[in-house]
């Protein structure tokens, strides 16, 4: 940065100091401090005053427009994507916290040298779909010989290119048995249990024995890269752990919107940073305006006791320290008979507890006091 | 009680805890016996549930503990000695863990003294909390072994029935055993468990009394037949104490153990049903009309129960409601108030030695503005009659209050439910106007998310001088032009103010002297500016200056802007109009439209000269927009929705162009010959494709419509300025309505192999799958119709389900942010001060004073304004189903 702009450094955000710098080009140096005092005084104008409910308004910014939100899912007609569903459910599934997103997506850039190649992508993305051994054999149990027998269909494990002999090592390594007898292209299991269920759970256990590809991930397509630079694959189910580990992928970039996902393998920050954008796509997507500082306090609120909590009984509101506040919001007798047996007392700091004693709440003029010496 | 009263004490927390045997004795006023509530006369029986040291809730009684009457009498407690005690069905969770987890001889924990050692900070730090995931941790330690560690006892496992029986191995353990064994556990075993013995000793959560609630709170209605009704709670009361009266009468007539445990578990039901009576396990206590009773927890709970009902949201005097109206010669910051609400609602004045004068005047008044109401010093209330009026005159003196009527110039507040956001209710000023309704300026119905289709609106009036002086200064109207939500104004003008804006400023629009005089005098302009135009004539452009404030500098790009209109681009096109400039308060170039109503003119004025500059101009210039309009007219009839024979043709020959093209897909569907898109089915494929030529046929006739429609026609106006309705529904009025959406794809559903019998098995033609090609104009076949039909209803069901989730959804984030609040040092903290955000937002900017959703304005033509209406559209949108943009 130049001269005049090092001097605001740390009285302006970096970000406005960065645009001010584009717009200043050409201006000379005495307009461009002008320019720069100005900026400051609208800036430190615009600064938020002390006691502004601040939560309330962000809850009632992103809550609002909810009533204006789709809840269909859209498929954009004529464009290769996968479905992804918007609108309030999605948003409601960004609060909730849901365990595992409806359509749990993934989006994988390639290092710069694999990405090129449409081909070698496609190949790539293919090979990370999870396939399970049900879809290339027939797996039947025989109850009364006690045997599962396994019949490998033979063209579409060509077409994966798997080799028999390692398909079969990989069941017999998942099942920690051993096949009892090969012909062609079956193999007999004789696990050795005598009930039919016991059975049955096991010719289960074979159908799910992963061939190939990475778990989770059902489905892969590929996709231009927007710059133009190649091609890039997005996924139906995520696993950014393994896909991460790939040698082909570049790990700086692989994305999803599962946010507990996000939170377990980079941690919090990075899930308060995917709460932030997944919010905001949703809302952007249904062209809705929302200040991006109500979205970020959402994020916040849900990240800032050390772990992701969702917004409800089970995460914020179920661990608030007010007894009155939790009583009032959900599962009210609970609440109250556990505040009895541990002997909580409310000390009546928050808004939803002095509305019930019918005191003065701590929020904008509520939050001045006036002392008098004695 | 109003005004003057100075809050002394402050309730500074509120503890909990099991209430003990003892206190509930101490704090009881009278044992009752007796299952019987009222003797024949009428009269409370003694020593029965409507004892009169309970509390008094029939005029004349006096209560025997206090002595008070009716209303004074706040109600005492009496109880119920329970002859064998019974599980309070609250605490049979921490009873069960408890006899799992210490010695069924000598109560210690299930831990040995090493295991112990690792605890020992929770036992010796007096205040320190057991936190939840030690004690569930020490639960699953004394799960090990079956051997106590201190006195070697054996330890038999525990079962509990569900919702209150206990099982030792097979053997039944009656409460009186529970409570013993619970009277064991040392108090720093309790504490390891999270238990606060101090208050919450695990033996009282065995009932041995029962508190009896004050009559006030189970209070009898009479009913019109001279009945009595008693309440749910008394009815269960009366169970408790019949049950509890056979079962001592058997217990001393020494009847056998059997008789005896089938009584106490009765006794137990009746109690477990009085606390909560949606136990699951147990069947509900019923009404004799088969009603579940509401008993205690229900009472509680829910969205109906106490905590949401009364205790979070409560019932107000001084408040008013009836239905709403538009008055645009209001201001912005007025509301109107029928004479009736003004008459019954008081603001109350203090009396000082300075306004006697005035005060006398409201006294003596027989007409409005009058007093009320009078309240002495000593808190009394008084109505001022035409009787005692002279009297009242008399003893007036500094001190006293009166309640004088609402007159022109009070504020109050105004809302609209669903309050979904602050602005939901606002501080406006009366002005009191003959008839019934409240009126309300329009522009303010977009806050208020309010139209004039049977809306009712509420009305409150501050009664102190601090609630006053927050309204005037927080919530009054020009404060909140600016949303907080996307930091553009909300309270803008729309609809006609638009389009007027844009008659009177479009470019051919001159005003005769006496029109523009009209024009001005209805903003409230009385000096006309010289005439800019020959023969004594004005441009509307001057006209609408003159509600611009002085010393505005500003030029944008506005909606008409066409892009590929080489002189638009370099803002030189005077045909379309679409750049506009204005310095120093002039608009020199440029018409007015949606942009300027509500985008960057109103955002500027707001933030240099400030809320009530804004005010003024909206103000000003929705007045003068609508007289100017007036004059010149603006109408939409059927006719104008008309298109001629070759603009119809065109849109014939569009339809059957796509028609060709979708059955071309399906064609190559048929013989396999599509591609499909990577990532979807084939079947998808062609829905897709076919979607997209539909969605195409639409958009190149509802252009031809337009082009014919042209520029100049009412509808086309009102929708290119952003005033009403879209391209879109000039469409589908005009040209044809288009494919109609079930389930966000074309109409798939209905017969099997076909959407409805008129069409042959298999037909996936546009027309089989709900394309409707005629217009509203022309009518729409029965087939189409019914298409229509179907994408209506189920916008109307989603509509329904939308509402219900997201106000769930608002509810809960609401409550998991509501504590949070900007701290003087800048920093965001929830109630419990612990930090959320060190700077707010990252910059500690306000997003209602952001620009845009940029903390400082760097260039100047960044324009902004709100999303685009998607939840206000039309009629047509909303019953014709979605459409593919």
């Amino acid at each position: 940065m130049t001269k005049p702009f090092d001097d605001y450094k740390g009285k302006l955000p970096e970000l406005i100091l960065t645009e001010l710098e584009e717009a200043a080009k050409g201006l000379k140096m005495p307009e461009a401090r002008k320019m720069l005092a100005k900026a400051l005084e609208q800036y430190e104008n615009n600064q938020a005053e002390p006691g502004e409910a601040v939560g309330i308004v962000a809850a009632q910014s992103i809550g609002e427009p909810g009533t204006q939100m789709t809840m269909r899912t859209f498929h954009y007609a004529g464009v290769a994507e996968l479905a992804v569903p918007q609108g309030l459910p999605r948003f409601i599934e960004i609060v909730d916290l849901r365990r595992e997103p409806r359509m749990p997506i993934m989006e994988i850039h390639l290092k710069e040298k694999a990405r090129g190649d449409e081909k070698a992508v496609i190949a790539f993305a293919e090979s990370l779909e999870d396939v399970e051994m049900s879809q290339f054999a027939d797996i039947e149990e025989n109850f009364s010989k006690q045997t599962v027998a396994v019949r490998f269909k033979e063209e579409k494990l060509e077409e994966h290119g798997i080799d028999m002999e390692e398909a079969k090592k990989q069941i017999e390594r998942e099942v920690r048995r051993r096949a009892k007898e090969r012909e062609g292209a079956s193999l007999v299991f004789e696990p050795g249990f005598s009930t039919l269920r016991s059975l049955r759970r096991f010719a289960d256990r074979i159908k799910e024995v992963k061939l190939c590809g990475i778990k989770g991930i059902r489905k892969a397509i590929v996709l231009p890269e927007k710059d133009g630079s190649g091609w890039f694959i997005k996924t139906d189910g995520t696993n950014i752990k393994a896909v991460m580990e790939l040698p082909e992928v570049d790990p700086t970039t692989v994305y999803s919107n599962n946010v507990r996902e996000v939170e377990e393998v980079l941690g919090l920050e990075a899930a308060r940073n995917a709460l932030i954008k997944e919010a905001k796509l949703v809302l952007d997507g249904q062209g809705l305006n929302v200040n991006p500082r109500h979205v970020m306090l959402v994020a916040d609120v849900m990240c800032y006791e050390g772990e992701v909590k969702a917004i409800g009984r089970q995460g914020v509101s179920g661990s608030k320290a007010s007894v009155f506040a939790r009583a009032a919001f959900e599962e009210t007798v609970k609440h109250l008979h556990n505040a009895s047996i541990k002997g909580h007392s409310d000390n009546l700091s928050g808004i939803t507890e002095n509305i019930i004693i019918g005191q003065t709440i701590p929020v904008g003029t509520g939050l001045v006091k006036l002392g008098m010496k004695e | 009680m109003i005004g003057m009263r100075i809050v002394q004490k402050k309730i500074g927390s509120v503890e909990f805890g099991i209430m003990t045997p003892e206190v509930t004795r101490k704090m009881s006023q009278i044992r009752v016996v007796t299952p019987d509530t009222y003797d024949e006369d009428g009269y409370p029986i003694e020593g029965g549930l409507m004892d009169l040291h309970l509390g008094v809730i029939d005029p004349g009684l006096r209560c025997k503990a206090c002595g008070a009457r009716m209303v004074s009498c706040p109600g005492h407690f009496g109880h119920i000695e329970l002859v064998r005690p019974v599980v309070h069905v609250g605490y049979v969770k921490m009873v069960y863990t408890l006899l799992k987890a210490t010695c069924k001889s000598c109560g210690r924990l299930l831990l040995d003294k090493k295991e112990l050692g690792q605890y020992k900070e929770f036992i010796t730090e007096e205040e320190r909390e057991m936190d939840e995931d030690a004690a569930l941790d020490i639960i699953q330690r004394t799960k090990k072994s079956n051997k106590c560690p201190h006195c070697e006892a054996k330890q038999p496992s525990i079962k509990l029935i569900k919702p209150t029986t206990f099982f030792e191995e097979d053997q039944r353990l009656l409460p009186s055993d529970i409570r013993r064994r619970m009277e064991l556990i040392p108090d720093n075993d309790l504490k390891l468990l999270g238990i606060n013995y101090k208050v919450a000793r695990p033996e009282w959560g065995i009932l041995t009394v029962l508190p009896v609630p004050p009559v006030t709170t189970r209070p009898s209605i009479t009913l019109e037949t001279g009945e009595r009704s008693e309440d749910d709670l008394t009815h269960k009361l009366v169970d408790i104490l019949r049950i509890n009266q056979r079962l001592r009468d058997n217990i001393a007539a020494g009847a056998p153990q059997l008789i005896i445990e089938d009584l106490w578990d009765l006794l137990q039901y009746h109690v477990t049903t009085y606390f909560n009576n949606e136990v699951s396990g147990i069947p509900p206590a019923r009404h004799r009309s088969g009603r579940p009773l509401k008993t205690l927890a229900q009472r509680l709970k829910g969205k109906e129960g106490r905590f949401r009902y009364n205790l979070s949201g409560k019932r107000v005097n001084f408040s008013a409601r009836t239905v709403i109206s538009p008055d645009p010669n209001l201001s912005i910051n007025q509301v109107g108030v029928p004479l009736p609400v003004a008459e019954e609602l008081t603001v109350p004045e203090h009396v000082t030695e300075w306004n006697m004068a005035n005060i006398k005047e409201y006294i003596t008044s027989e007409n409005y503005p009058k007093a009320n109401y009078v309240i002495r010093p000593d808190g009394r209330r008084k109505k001022v009659t035409e009787v005692n009026r002279p009297d009242i005159l008399e003893e007036l003196e500094p001190g006293y209050i009166i309640e004088r009527q609402l007159k022109e110039g009070d504020i109050v507040l105004f809302n609209r439910q669903p309050s979904l956001h602050r602005i939901s209710m606002m501080a406006h000023i009366v002005k009191v106007l003959p008839g019934k309704t409240f009126r309300l300026h329009p522009a303010v119905c977009k806050p208020y998310n309010a139209d004039f289709d049977g809306d009712e609106m509420n009305l409150h009036v501050p009664q102190t001088e601090e609630a006053r002086a927050e309204a005037w200064k927080l919530m009054l109207v020009q404060n909140q032009i600016i949303s907080p939500r996307y930091g553009a104004p909300i309270i803008v003008g729309d609809q006609d103010f638009v389009s007027g804006g844009y008659l009177m400023t479009h470019r051919d629009m001159s005003f005769s002297r006496r029109l523009a005089e009209r024009v001005l005098v209805a903003a409230g302009i009385v000096r006309p500016p010289s005439p800019d135009l020959p023969n004594d004539r004005f441009s509307g452009k001057l006209l609408f200056s003159q509600c611009l404030p002085k010393g505005l500098n500003i030029s944008y790009e506005n909606k008409m802007l066409r892009r590929g209109c080489k002189k638009c681009e370099k803002h030189k096109c005077d045909e379309h109009d679409s750049f506009v400039v204005i310095r120093n308060g002039k608009l020199l170039r440029g018409v007015i439209d949606k942009v300027s109503y509500q985008g960057i003119l109103l955002d500027t004025i707001f933030r240099e000269f400030g809320a009530e500059a804004a005010r003024e101009f909206i103000d000003k210039s929705t007045k003068m927009v609508i007289v100017a309009m007036m004059d010149h007219g603006l109408t939409i009839s059927v006719s104008d929705y008309e298109i001629d024979e070759e603009t119809s043709k065109k849109i014939d020959a569009v339809v059957a162009k796509s028609e060709e093209e979708v059955n071309d897909f399906i064609d190559r569907y048929r013989n396999g010959q599509l591609k499909h898109i990577p990532g979807k089915t084939l079947q998808e494929t062609l829905e897709d494709n076919i979607m997209a030529i539909l969605g195409r046929a639409r958009m190149d006739s509802g252009e031809a419509a337009g082009d014919y429609l042209g520029d100049k026609s009412s509808p086309m106006i009102i929708s290119r300025v952003g005033a009403r309705g879209s391209i879109l529904n000039v469409t589908q009025m005009s040209a044809l309505v288009g494919q109609q959406a079930v389930r966000g794809g074309r109409v798939l559903r209905g017969y099997r192999n076909k959407s409805l019998p008129h069409f042959k098995d298999g037909d996936i033609g546009m027309r089989a799958r709900g394309f409707v090609e005629h217009s509203f104009y022309d009518g729409l076949l029965p087939v189409e119709y019914f298409f229509h039909a179907m994408g209506g209803r189920e916008g109307l069901v989603d509509k329904g389900i939308r509402t219900a989730k997201s106000g769930y959804m608002q509810r809960r984030l609401i409550n998991a942010l509501q504590d949070l609040v900007l701290r003087e040092d800048g920093t965001v903290r929830d109630a419990t001060d612990t930090v959320v955000q060190f700077v707010y937002g990252e910059d500690g900017v306000d997003p209602m004073k952001c620009y845009g959703n940029n903390a400082i304005k760097v260039r100047d033509e960044v324009i902004y304004y709100d999303e685009v209406d998607r939840g206000e559209s039309t009629e047509f949108e909303e019953t014709g189903g979605d459409e593919y943009d």
